[in-house]
């Protein structure tokens, strides 16, 4: 689904953040990223969202490679993909009703067809009371769940979590990635960027990829 | 997964019972773009090219008035020499114009008529006789088939050798530069104008967008396609152009008609009655108000394309 062959990624004319990252996320796979506090996951997380171009190196997502891809083309291929950010990136004029259906709006789906789909995953996450608060209002583990809401509404291919329960409590924590999992048996591909060991001690088959001083080890 | 039931705390709708959602907001929220200082901007540029495109309009048929009526006519001016009688020349050169072919009649000028043209420089006691005065005669023209070129010309030229013909070239020729001079200025402010609107266009959008960069930011992370980014813009715009575009376009509709009112105040005096003759009544005419608001049309337009434009530039460099 996605490979990454000896890509480099500097800011400027800076150091390397990341060195000769070589892996594969297979179809369907459950994976872990992590590493210490500025090791870069974050950084792997947009080039894998395509946010970020490498400053060397080939990136295959999707069969494509991400240097010939047309700006036409990238929507496309961003609707195959939803990301949830450490800073949630809510839109603060829409309540988390409508901050959860924007993929599905922004692809043209009348409400009337959604809004049942939406009205039940905010209630999955524990929302269904601030379905009509606007982001402002919201706690931080509240944000997050409309994050994760927002990024799954559309069923996507591939999942990817920027430290998705790293505002939540232990019990939200484990419902939510409940929710991933069960995203992943219906076919979705999930990478989950934590530093949570006792997260990833909760999905012992999930593969590991560790990221140590711009350097990405594998563990099947 | 069931269908969520009303919250106890959402707020519900006195007749149906249904819980009351608030979802009716914009992706791109107005209060983010400029607004009524760029409508005033846009009334401005609308209003400056709705004034500039009708007086275009209202010069353009005040010329093409003069030119027909100087082209319909054409005077015969039969000089007096020794030797011959030029009151009998002046009638026989009217009999000879009236029967050229797209002529529709001739007539000797009056020697009353010629006596009061000739009053202001000469007095009124002065012997019309005494004095070497060409006589002249007023020939009319048919405007839908007009005589060929030096046909009056020739067939005066053996019977009424002292008659020379004055068809206006002249005047029409200087009426015509006149007229393409204003009406060329004309278009170059229209065009400044626009261009004026253009460029406030582009900034007002910059703005928009750098206002609002996390959200089409936002905007690209759920996939949202160009087009549909620049929409949430470009209708928010839209309606700027056309309010701004109808409130200028409005206020220049009500300049004319005012300007139109003060002149027919003004033909009741003298001086008025002479602007009138020699400029017509000031208004304008059908031509006008439909060029009025199709600049409205095209202000409007032209602003939503240039924001939509402005925005696809910005957007493509946020991918």
């Amino acid at each position: 689904m996605i490979r990454f062959e000896n890509v480099g990624l500097r800011y400027g004319m800076g150091p390397e953040v990341l060195s000769d990252i070589s892996f594969e996320i297979p179809q369907g796979s459950f994976q872990f990223l992590t590493g210490p506090s500025g090791a870069g996951k974050t950084t792997l997380m947009r080039l894998l969202f395509l946010a970020l171009r490498p400053t060397r190196g080939l990136i295959n997502v999707f069969g494509q490679d991400s240097s010939d891809l047309s700006p036409g083309v990238l929507p496309a291929i961003r609707r195959r993909i939803g990301i949830v950010f450490q800073d949630f990136r809510l839109l603060d004029h829409m309540t988390t009703y409508e901050n959860v259906a924007l993929p599905l709006r922004v692809i043209g789906q009348p409400e009337s067809d959604y809004r049942t789909d939406v009205e039940e995953l905010l209630q999955w996450v524990g929302l269904e009371d601030r379905m009509d608060a606007y982001p402002p209002v919201l706690s931080g583990g509240e944000k997050q769940r409309a994050a994760i809401a927002r990024a799954v509404i559309a069923q996507p291919d591939l999942l990817l979590a920027d430290e998705p329960t790293g505002n939540v409590d232990p019990t939200l924590a484990r419902r939510l990635l409940r929710l991933f999992s069960e995203l992943h048996k219906l076919g979705t591909t999930v990478v989950i960027a934590t530093h949570d060991i006792g997260l990833m001690d909760q999905y012992e088959a999930a593969r590991r990829l560790v990221l140590n001083e711009g350097r990405l080890h594998v563990y099947d | 997964m069931s269908t969520t039931e009303p919250s106890q705390a959402a707020p519900v709708a006195l007749e149906t019972g249904e819980p009351v959602r608030r979802r009716g907001n914009a992706v791109v929220p107005a209060s983010g773009m400029s607004g009524t200082a760029l409508v005033v901007v846009i009334a401005i540029m609308a209003f400056l090219a709705a004034i500039t495109i009708g007086l275009v309009i209202a010069v353009s048929d005040a010329a093409d008035g003069w030119a027909g009526e100087l082209s319909s006519e054409l005077t015969i001016q039969v000089v007096p020499v020794e030797g011959r009688d030029v009151a009998v020349d002046a009638q026989e050169a009217a009999r000879i114009a009236a029967q050229v072919p797209g002529v529709v009649n001739a007539r000797v000028l009056e020697e009353e008529t010629l006596r009061a043209l000739l009053e202001p420089w000469l007095g009124a006691d002065f012997d019309i006789e005494a004095l070497p005065v060409p006589r002249l005669v007023v020939v009319t023209i048919d405007r839908d088939s007009p005589p060929a070129s030096g046909s009056i010309g020739d067939a005066l030229a053996d019977t009424v050798p002292t008659a020379s013909i004055d068809d206006h070239q002249v005047w029409q020729e200087r009426l015509k530069i006149m007229a393409n001079t204003i009406v060329s200025a004309g278009t170059a402010i229209f065009v400044l104008v626009l261009a004026a609107t253009v460029l406030s266009i582009v900034f007002a959008t910059r703005s928009a967008i750098a206002a609002n960069r996390n959200i089409v930011q936002v905007l690209h992370l759920v996939g949202a396609r160009e087009g549909f980014i620049a929409w949430q813009f470009v209708r928010h715009f839209l309606l700027l152009g056309l309010k701004g575009g109808a409130a200028g376009g409005a206020i220049a509709v009500v300049v004319f008609v005012l300007a139109s009112w003060f002149s027919g105040l003004l033909i009741a005096t003298p001086a008025g009655a002479q602007l009138e003759a020699l400029f017509g009544s000031f208004g304008l005419s059908g031509d006008g108000y439909i060029a009025i608001a199709a600049t409205v049309l095209l202000v409007a337009g032209l602003t939503a394309l240039t924001a939509y434009v402005s925005v696809l530039r910005v957007v493509r460099t946020m991918v």
